[in-house]
């Protein structure tokens, strides 16, 4: 291969050189999401020269996307990313592959798709996704890279890479059992700040390109933790002496991944439950009967603590409580608005009385309150 | 004797610290059970142990200095 001026200030580093571009131009990664993390991934490795890329991701680009997820523009709401993506980067550098994948990964795709490439790069924004990358790579023995954040923390780790020794970890070494929906909050109830699945994305580019080239030590066996506030990095060690179930086929092939499907009861799906919303100006009128019980579904730490409410049962610990809940009718209420839907949806199919969901959530209700004075 | 614990992700919407110092511990299942009396919600919350930066499924003994990390699942991308 010639040095290409593309690529020469890589190629001239010492320990890099060409042998290490013709690994990148020969190597298929596959990037699973195109949010925060997966812009910055899929730009530094088009960039680098990795020869063939498949991004997946099945959205399409919304406004809220727009502040962390910088390559898409104003004037592409609505498209698909993964098209919007791929011919931004065609432009960026002509030389790499890049195959669209325009759907969400499930347990019926998954291995198929990750069959076709050398490891994932992992930037999903949920469960299901990550525990189906991990299984799937266990059992193809590919490695794959992982990335998360959580307010203002993000972290990272190569998982499924053999060390000299032989071993290797993965995902269900530290969670053995996939975590339930909405146990975790996600980045549309907890918010993210743009830069910071910048940082992340950007660190599992890094890891990308060494796993490829050779070049250094992975993150392998590793979680390695950055905090934005204090600036402070912290990493954990996984040696092999830590245990963790043995997946295989069957292990795979028994598996749900789905929880939205466990938690159908009767057939009945739960996000497909219909709840009734109050707006504010009614719930005002009614907030003070006796015969209704109002029920503040947010976390312990949040804000503002409030007094019209007769429990507080924070989403994470709902689902054991519902029974203990008194037969009147509750009015769900939360910060805006989402999780008391999901929360009175929950309610409503384990009991029969009425439920409200309060529309806007304590966001609306002190609107309404302050407009009223 | 002081223990150093860190929080991590979705654990601080709990503790509403990053890390705290804990006075007497003889082992790991003793801290957690005094964390959880402390921070009642912490017995529903996932997350693995880290002792000195090294994770550990087991109960493990303290020692002035130590410092115990609990991490939980994240998933936001």
């Amino acid at each position: 291969m010639q040095l290409n001026q593309r690529y020469i200030r890589q190629q001239i580093l010492p320990g890099f050189g060409i042998g290490s571009q013709e690994k990148l131009t020969k190597a298929k990664v596959l990037i699973i999401g195109m949010g925060g993390l997966g812009c910055p991934i899929l730009q530094y490795l088009v960039g680098a020269g990795v020869g063939t890329i498949g991004i997946m991701d099945g959205d399409k680009i919304s406004e809220s996307n727009l502040h962390r997820q910088l390559l898409y523009d104003t004037n592409q709401l609505g498209l698909m990313k993964v098209e919007v993506a791929a011919s931004k980067m065609r432009l960026q550098n002509p030389l790499v592959q890049i195959h669209t994948h325009p759907y969400s990964l499930f347990k019926e795709n998954a291995f198929q798709l990750i069959e076709q490439y050398d490891f994932v790069i992992d930037a999903t924004d949920n469960f299901i996704a990550k525990y189906l990358i991990n299984d799937v790579s266990v059992i193809l023995n590919k490695p794959w890279i992982y990335g998360a954040v959580s307010g203002f923390e993000g972290q990272i780790a190569v998982f499924n890479l053999k060390e000299a020794d032989g071993h290797s970890l993965n995902y269900r070494h530290l969670f053995p059992e996939q975590p339930e929906v909405n146990e975790i909050p996600t980045c549309e109830e907890a918010g993210i700040i743009g830069v910071l699945p910048g940082i992340i994305g950007t660190m599992q580019a890094a890891e990308a390109i060494k796993i490829i080239t050779g070049i250094g030590k992975p993150l392998q066996n590793t979680l390695l933790n950055y905090n934005l506030i204090t600036s402070s990095w912290y990493s954990i060690h996984m040696d092999s002496a830590v245990s963790s179930p043995t997946i295989n086929q069957q292990f795979f092939d028994e598996m749900i991944y789905d929880h939205h499907c466990v938690w159908t009861e009767n057939d009945i799906d739960v996000e497909d439950i219909d709840v009734d919303e109050i707006d504010v100006t009614s719930f005002v009128e009614i907030q003070n009967n006796k015969d209704i019980f109002i029920l503040d579904v947010r976390e312990f730490h949040e804000y503002p603590v409030i007094d019209f409410a007769h429990a507080q049962i924070p989403m994470s610990a709902l689902k054991q409580s519902i029974a203990q809940l008194p037969n009147l009718p509750i009015y769900v209420i939360c910060h805006q608005g989402i999780r008391s839907i999901y929360a009175a949806q929950l309610i409503k199919l384990q009991k029969s009385m009425d439920v409200y969901s309060v529309k806007g959530g304590l966001t609306a209700y002190f609107n309404q309150i302050n407009h009223e004075q | 004797m002081e223990v150093q614990v860190l929080f991590f992700g979705s654990i601080t919407d709990i503790t509403n610290v990053t890390e705290t110092m804990v006075a007497s511990c003889a082992d790991t299942d003793t801290l957690i059970s005094q964390l959880i009396q402390q921070y009642p919600t912490l017995s529903n919350k996932k997350y693995f142990i880290a002792l000195n930066q090294k994770m550990i499924q087991t109960n493990s003994p303290l020692k002035s200095g130590d410092t115990v990390a609990l991490m939980p699942p994240f998933s936001g991308g």
